[in-house]
């Protein structure tokens, strides 16, 4: 396709942009956020026609007026990032719902339908419970679904939009190849994502969008993590690994022992006032489980917990708040966010017993002033104070969860999975603010498998797995690698 | 085996043959043929109507409507044949197509309004029920037809008890069963009812896929109008005579014998199956109460508590199966 622009009302989401995929390619589309991403895999899929001048061809064939139909006639299939499975059906319905309802049967031939679902499993070498709702697979399944799904059709290039954003990497690897083996039937992949790594690991070319401009395409071979980064924020950013400056003797935090049955075993750590402590660990292996544990949610059953030398008992989160505890949930949109709620109250919402008067009624004044110093503080980009939250960015929101337990002034901090579904820019951001805060004093925990934001902002990493700490680094001495491969050993 | 404890259907099917047991023990009038062919023509009504609640209910919508639609569909339909004559075909086709066309009104409403459904059948409950009471003054009409009374006490299988009292099933369940086969094959076997399903599992996904959101809604109100405008003329039969005021307020009646059968308030989710088993359930404690001597009024009572205990027991067990999803396997 060429030329390609489309312009909403008062923005301009591409701007004349060039791009192509090659027959069989596994093409790699990265931006940031609202850099046009999704408008041109909306355009490519035939869900949103370009403004005029903008020229569509596949094999060669012009198309004048472009639509769905025309995608799906040429074997473009969209598998988004919501997935648009139905989970009260089962798995071989969903993957063979679509392709009866392209045929215009008004009947459904139930063993036609095993035979779509087995057929189309085969294709890719899977084999997924048929019966099974596919509300009660896992994630990882459900994304197989999708795949098949795709595959009923002659497809010849198959869109993925964030496939990765919920899964494990054990499974994203298992994606990755069912994707070289789609790229060894002749099927091309153009894949959406922001997280680097697996670009490199799986993209042949990489096609950069900026503000709904084509920046580039590249082979892969040719970027690196801090080449790429630099194209999509078209900024120098800087990573630096966070050094803290010289620690107190007597840890600010400690954990003697803790257990809860079927959850985490034997846990043993000490934080200290500035530090910043990286729990990784594949999923499952119990860090969101022992961070629920620390922070009242779901109480330890067995261990001692100290601050500042003296025992104390978390049996509720009011417990952990009073000590202040703070904890940012690894989903901010179900655990940590009111989205319909405005920016203000969400940060005052931890705090809103600081802000009554005598009389037991919230004082507008003080909070007026409490939500403007947190807005300033960690420069959250908002219309108003009164916007709702699920108006804002991602990385938006994840600033105003943090206001929010900052606002509690916290000597402790656990962070789960802190920059999930945010783009660079606005994770290095984030990634200050946290240093800013250890700086300050503040003993933080970071949980998260991202590797390298581990690496980078945390001074010590503690590795989990099956429930116990089976590996500590000090990333002053050991490198990105070492804690990579310990992890890559586990299985 | 195991996988039928997942199903809220299991506990109801349960708690039937346990109660079943029980009534049996204490009045053996309970399990006879006499007594089941009398309480499949006092259901069939409810039966009727809980199917067009289901389908509404799957498609991730619910409708309150539905009492009001039928007392206005049979009332025009009697009032008319009562003037110029008809039979009984004429009769429940009039009455059906009253209520589908009241239903098409709704689905119309909740679609391009995109007014929630509960809100919306709130008002053309009113509405409907309003408007029968200001033009019918609330009189009710007697002296039914001669061949509307001869159908509505045909049976189709004569007996005769051990104190040689004859009895039979009626004709009346008849129209509840075809009722049932035709709502099996639309929801098992045709893409409308696949759709149905699809829609109120996921409606984003739905409109990706492909399916007219517009006609499942339009078909799902009227079917459900459809199937009220024939409840309708079954409870005409069994009263002979058009109250105005005999139908409206059942509606939490049916929606709960659905809810009780498994289907989910949240759509996508419900099945035929355990639809009948719902009804099935309501029938047999309203009437197990009566030959136990045991006053009516505890029959809400005993609706309630069974409802918190087999949809508590089913929806307890999915938590902690839920619960023991997420924890970790520690070494």
């Amino acid at each position: 396709m060429k030329n390609i622009s489309k312009r909403y009302v008062g923005v301009q989401a591409l701007d004349r942009v060039d791009f192509e995929v090659a027959y069989g390619e596994i093409h790699c589309l990265v931006g940031e956020n609202g850099s046009g991403k999704s408008t041109l895999i909306k355009i490519i899929s035939g869900a949103v026609q370009p403004d005029p001048g903008g020229i569509i061809e596949i094999d060669g064939e012009r198309f004048h007026d472009y639509h769905s139909i025309d995608a799906i006639r040429k074997g473009i299939e969209v598998i988004y990032q919501d997935l648009s499975l139905f989970p009260n059906l089962s798995v071989a319905e969903n993957i063979a719902l679509s392709e009866i309802l392209a045929a215009g049967d008004r009947f459904v031939n139930w063993h036609a339908v095993h035979e779509i679902a087995r057929r189309a499993m085969a294709r890719i070498g899977v084999r997924l419970p048929l019966d099974e709702l596919v509300g009660e697979i896992s994630i990882a399944d459900q994304q197989l679904v999708a795949i098949c799904r795709a595959l009923t059709r002659d497809v010849r290039l198959v869109i993925m939009d964030e496939p990765t954003a919920s899964l494990t990497r054990r499974e994203v690897e298992a994606l990755f190849n069912v994707v070289r083996d789609l790229q060894s039937k002749g099927i091309a992949t153009l894949f959406v994502s922001h997280k680097l790594n697996e670009v490199f690991q799986i993209a042949e070319r990489v096609t950069v969008l900026r503000d709904g401009r084509n920046i580039g395409c590249f082979p892969a071979r040719e970027l690196n993590d801090r080449k790429l980064t630099e194209l999509m924020t078209g900024k120098q950013l800087e990573y630096s690994r966070y050094v803290p400056t010289k620690l107190p003797e007597q840890p600010l935090f400690e954990v003697q022992s803790l257990s809860l049955r079927g959850n985490f075993r034997d846990i043993t750590f000490q934080l200290r006032a500035g530090e910043i402590l990286g729990i990784t660990g594949l999923l499952g292996s119990g860090r969101t489980e022992l961070a629920l544990a620390l922070f009242g949610v779901n109480p330890a059953q067995s261990g001692e917990i100290r601050i500042d030398g003296r025992p104390v008992r978390i049996r509720s989160v009011q417990d952990a708040m009073r000590l202040g505890i703070g904890y940012v949930p690894e989903n901010r949109l179900i655990q940590g966010l009111v989205s319909q709620q405005p920016v203000s109250r969400n940060i005052v919402l931890t705090i809103l017993e600081r802000l009554v008067n005598r009389l037991g009624i919230i004082d507008h004044h003080a909070m007026r002033n409490t939500v403007k110093h947190w807005i300033d503080q960690l420069s959250i980009r908002v219309p108003s104070p009164e916007a709702p939250v699920q108006t804002l960015s991602g990385g938006n929101q994840q600033r105003v969860v943090l206001a929010k337990w900052i606002a509690t002034q916290p000597r402790v901090l656990i962070l789960d999975g802190p920059t999930i579904g945010i783009d660079v820019a606005a994770k290095s951001a984030i990634h200050d603010i946290i240093r800013d805060l250890a700086r300050r004093g503040l003993g933080i925990i970071m949980i998260s498998d991202e590797m390298p934001e581990v690496y980078h902002n945390c001074n010590r990493v503690l590795v989990m797995h099956k429930g116990r700490i089976i590996a500590e680094f000090d990333t002053a001495r050991a490198s990105e690698d070492d804690i990579q491969q310990c992890i890559n050993q586990l299985s | 085996m195991r996988r039928l404890w997942r199903y809220q259907e299991t506990y109801v099917a349960l708690v039937i043959i346990v109660l079943s047991c029980a009534i049996t023990l204490l009045n053996p009038n309970f399990l006879t043929l006499e007594n089941l062919f009398d309480l499949l023509k006092s259901y069939t009504f409810l039966g009727i109507l809980s199917i067009g609640v289901l389908f509404v209910l799957i498609s991730g919508g619910i409708d309150i409507s539905f009492t009001a639609v039928a007392t206005v569909a049979v009332y025009t339909t009697m009032y008319f044949t009562l003037q110029h004559g008809g039979n009984t075909a004429t009769v429940l086709f009039m009455s059906a197509t009253i209520g589908a066309a009241l239903g098409f009104i709704n689905a119309v409403v909740i679609h391009f309004f995109n007014i929630p459904s509960i809100i919306t059948t709130i008002a053309t409950l009113n509405i409907y029920y309003g408007l029968l009471t200001v033009f019918s003054g609330g009189t009710w009409l007697y002296n039914m037809p001669e061949w509307f009374r001869h159908f509505a006490e045909t049976n189709v299988i004569s007996l005769v008890n051990p104190d040689r009292v004859p009895y039979g099933l009626s004709v009346i369940p008849l129209i509840w069963f075809v009722v049932i086969v035709a709502a099996w094959v639309i929801l098992r076997y045709t893409m409308l009812g696949r759709g149905i399903y699809a829609l109120g599992g996921n409606l984003a996904s739905a409109q990706r896929t492909g399916f007219n959101i517009l006609a499942l809604h339009l078909f799902v109100y009227s079917f459900m109008g459809l199937l009220a405008g024939i409840a309708g003329v079954v409870e005409v039969m069994l009263a002979q005579r058009v109250a105005t005021n005999s139908m409206v307020g059942k509606e939490l009646d049916v929606i709960a014998a659905v809810v009780l059968g498994g289907a989910s308030l949240t759509g996508g989710v419900g099945t035929l199956w355990g639809t009948l088993l719902g009804v099935a359930l309501v029938g047999i404690i309203g009437n197990g109460l009566t030959l136990m001597r045991i006053s009516s009024y505890w029959y809400n009572v005993f609706i309630g508590l069974v409802i918190i205990v087999s949809v508590g027991v089913s929806a307890y067990r999915r938590k902690m199966q839920r619960r023991r999803k997420i924890s970790v396997e520690v070494e």
